[in-house]
């Protein structure tokens, strides 16, 4: 039941985005999305909207996947779409009751879904091509320096990756005690949102207890692997820039300093 | 290798004004380089207690335990123990700490700065030595629990220890899994000379050991080897362990007056045994 | 005799539609007479898990049904929580599912749930402590602070006190110490005779499995490969060893005399009954 969640939709693949250094990918969001909260007209949604389908060619989504990634913030959509469409002022196109219509809704309606469309198309691609584990390696890498101002990276990293680690085990475990409770009459389906909440005690309970035990007895196991920290430890999987991570890079700077001039113009 | 003296260890007591458990009573064992040792015992015994007092998991609060001369103690010398006597626990889960099955290997010899070719090497004859190279990129918590508690010794392998302790780690496991956690260690053994300690109270498990250990209320009761060891059945039931079906065959023959050997093990050596026996008795009672 | 449980031609296929798709159960009719005690053995992954969630209503057949007392379990879909009351399942390592605050309240959560309360609810969780022979004073602890075994009782008493038809184990002794699995089966045992119910026991231990049972269902792959009596079952060896199973070491130790010409039943499986028959042959003489 539960155990069919997909984590990060992170397809397996050895397509040319799977093999950029995770780093290039998370540098290239992060430049994708100053674009997009940077640009302002046609032209320059229209160059985000070519990186995205350069982007998805290269990563071989397949586009059914791509829209299903969007199913989540659906509502969030409908809702930006009603609200700029409805209560922008402006010039008036048609109007009923307290609803109006003006050409500047209209524009911002459109710019602001594709917006959010675009982000969460851009973000997909990024956990589609990447696994998890490899994301949090980019981001330990990244953020390193921040080491110097005593920022944990090193235990962050390995408290995100832990979590990865433990969440479908969590899972199954959920489903088990779930099972075992209803076995013995629990009802997690029947009655109003309070009782609902009130039935799933008895799954947490077991569930955190559980959850404790586990990180113990982890700690003892890692200990008696001799860890004792960041200090000194080495890496089995060293990430290293290529020449298309080079590329990739350039290729969206260039592009992202591009949608900027655009808008700079109101284009 | 490992040695200990007056080992003493008490558990607190688990709430207000109840009674301490004491786990060790002065127990002295010593474990060879090179041996295989299996330590059995009823839950309370103090065999679990034991086994993580060899490598610092515990450290004793009397007594001492030395593993190659370094007291275990020092806290100076804590990595270099660990990385001498490795230990793999009961819940194959609560071990693996990576979602990529050669990260989890890699995760000891990272820990010690091992540079990464190196490391690369030891993962790979690692996950080669227990039989489970193929599933080198696969996710862990897909494995079976016979999987997964080979993945967590080659994890110790890795660290290139000189024992390994297996503290009740075929508990969890089906009869499959157990199979397979004993056949890598005994190849471990074997063929690496890694000297093993293998905590169980699952009694057939002793039947390939070296030498077995009989644990009861904190203290050593028996220590010899297998055949020696399983044939003081009396003493075996009080503690409230088994014995193989062989052997209570056996006994409850010779009881009976037949003339059979108490240590025929095996189910063909126990088979031939009681054969000999009957064909002798009959033999003897022609010639009256 | 009255047949409490029918399963006929139960499949459930997991998955379907995905690439993953897979009956974990496949065509599988058998029936459980009123008062029986039938033991389940089978390969891990052979179906044991999802078949016996069967039973109390978890999971619905994807084709087939489940009948008890001759009604289809799933004629009135909203009243399946009641079945559930009739034949009690427990979990492996049911320990996990505890969450009160004192033993008590748990062993109290099926039969609440069943609308009991009061002077009545209050006899169902005492009488199944009873059973378990857990002491007054466990009663008012919190689970928390029990040995792994005991918590096992308290987990059994919480679905005994529903006061179930059936009762289902899955692994009941699993993780157990040799002392402690004797406890809890003898507890069993005492429950099935004394209150009369139907018991289905799941086990990857073919000893247990023999000293309980009236009968054996054997599953290989999804489906039934033999029933009956212990003694048909076990006469049946090869087929058992190919389908990744294994016999009594007992019934290892006749099938070796047997085959060494002694006119021993190779199907024997128990050391009593072993030792009868070598005491038998040895009184008659008759032993090349």
């Amino acid at each position: 039941m539960l155990k069919d969640i997909t984590l990060g939709q992170y397809f397996p693949g050895n397509t040319l985005a799977h093999r950029l250094d995770p780093r290039t990918k998370i540098l290239l969001v992060i430049l994708y999305i100053v674009g997009l909260f940077s640009a302002a007209g046609l032209f320059s949604y229209g160059v985000l909207i070519l990186m995205l389908i350069a982007a998805v060619r290269i990563s071989k989504v397949g586009a059914r996947a791509l829209f299903r990634g969007l199913k989540p913030v659906l509502i969030i959509i409908l809702f930006t779409a009603v609200l700029n469409l409805f209560f922008t002022p402006g010039d008036s196109i048609t109007e009923w009751w307290i609803f109006r219509i003006t050409i500047q809704g209209v524009r911002l309606a459109v710019f602001m879904v594709l917006r959010i469309m675009l982000l969460i198309m851009g973000t997909f691609l990024l956990t589609y091509t990447t696994s998890p584990i490899t994301l949090t390696d980019g981001l330990e890498r990244l953020l390193n320096p921040l080491k110097k101002i005593h920022i944990p990276v090193h235990e962050l990293a390995m408290m995100m990756s832990i979590a990865l680690r433990f969440i479908p085990t969590l899972i199954e475990e959920t489903d088990k005690i779930m099972s075992a409770q209803k076995a013995r009459g629990a009802d997690f389906e029947s009655g109003n949102l309070l009782q609902r909440a009130r039935a799933l005690l008895p799954v947490l309970v077991p569930l955190f207890i559980s959850a404790f035990r586990r990180a113990d007895e982890l700690a003892v196991a890692m200990e008696c692997r001799c860890y004792h920290g960041g200090e000194g430890r080495t890496k089995l999987h060293v990430l290293h820039f290529e020449a298309r991570d080079y590329a990739g890079f350039t290729v969206g700077a260039c592009v992202t300093a591009g949608v900027m001039a655009l808008a700079h113009f109101g284009l | 290798m490992i040695a200990t003296e007056n080992l003493q260890y008490t558990y607190p007591a688990a709430e207000e004004g109840g009674k301490a458990t004491v786990a060790l009573r002065g127990t002295e064992v010593t474990i060879e380089k090179g041996s295989f040792v299996v330590v059995l015992g009823r839950n309370g015994s103090g065999k679990s207690t034991l086994a993580k007092t060899f490598n610092a998991v515990l450290l004793p609060m009397g007594g001492k335990v030395y593993v190659e001369g370094m007291d275990t103690a020092d806290e100076k010398l804590l990595l270099a123990i660990r990385q001498r006597v490795g230990m793999v626990f009961q819940n194959p889960d609560n071990q693996i700490v990576a979602t990529v099955v050669e990260e989890d290997v890699a995760f000891a010899p990272e820990n010690l700065g091992v540079p990464s070719e190196e490391i690369r090497r030891r993962v790979d004859d690692a996950l080669e030595a227990v039989d489970m190279s193929a599933f080198a990129r696969h996710a862990p918590h897909l494995l079976s629990g016979g999987q997964k508690q080979r993945i967590a010794i080659a994890g110790v392998i890795a660290m290139e220890p000189e024992c390994i302790v297996l503290d009740e780690a075929t508990a969890m496991l089906d009869p499959v899994g157990r199979q397979e956690v004993l056949s890598s260690v005994h190849r471990l053994n074997r063929e690496k000379g890694i000297t093993v300690v293998l905590i169980t109270h699952h009694m057939n498990e002793a039947e390939d050991a070296d030498r077995v250990i009989v644990m009861d209320d904190g203290a050593v009761v028996m220590d010899g080897a297998p055949r020696a060891v399983f044939s003081r059945v009396e003493k075996l039931w009080s503690m409230g362990l088994t014995v193989p079906d062989t052997v209570a065959l056996l006994y409850g023959l010779e009881q009976e007056g037949l003339k059979v050997p108490r240590d025929a093990l095996t189910v063909e050596e126990c088979a031939d045994a009681v054969a000999a026996a009957l064909r002798n008795e009959s033999k003897g009672n022609e010639d009256q | 005799m009255k047949q409490i449980l029918q399963i006929e031609h139960l499949t459930h296929t997991y998955g379907i539609g995905t690439p993953f798709q897979r009956s974990a159960v496949d065509d599988i009719s058998f029936s459980v007479e009123d008062g029986e005690f039938l033991g389940i053995i089978g390969h891990t992954g052979s179906g044991k898990s999802t078949l016996i969630q069967h039973f109390n209503g978890l999971l619905k057949p994807t084709s087939g049904q489940i009948l008890l007392d001759g009604r289809n379990i799933w004629a009135e879909p909203k009243k399946i929580r009641s079945v559930r009351f009739q034949v009690g399942l427990v979990f492996q390592y049911p320990e996990y599912q505890l969450f009160e605050e004192t033993v008590y309240k748990d062993i109290a959560f099926g039969p609440a749930n069943m609308g009991k309360a009061g002077d009545e609810l209050d006899h169902c969780v005492r009488d199944a402590a009873k059973l378990v022979e857990l002491k007054e004073e466990t009663l008012r602890k919190s689970p928390f602070e029990l040995s792994g075994g005991q918590k096992r009782r308290v987990a059994l008493a919480g679905v005994l006190a529903m006061g179930p038809r059936v009762l289902v184990l899955d692994e009941p002794t699993a993780g157990l110490d040799p002392a402690g699995r004797e406890n809890l089966m003898a507890n069993i045992r005492d429950f099935h005779r004394n209150r009369g119910g139907t018991i289905i026991l799941v086990s990857h231990s073919m000893d247990e499995i023999a000293q309980n049972v009236d009968r054996i269902l054997v599953l290989k792959s999804s489906h039934i490969l033999m029933s009956g009596a212990p003694r048909e079952v076990f006469s049946r060896a090869d087929e058992l060893i190919s389908a990744g199973l294994d016999v009594p070491q007992i019934t290892r130790v006749a099938r070796a005399l047997h085959d060494r010409g002694l006119p021993i039943d190779p199907a024997v499986y128990t050391v009593e009954e072993l030792q009868r028959e070598l005491l038998a042959l040895r009184r008659g003489g008759a032993a090349c």
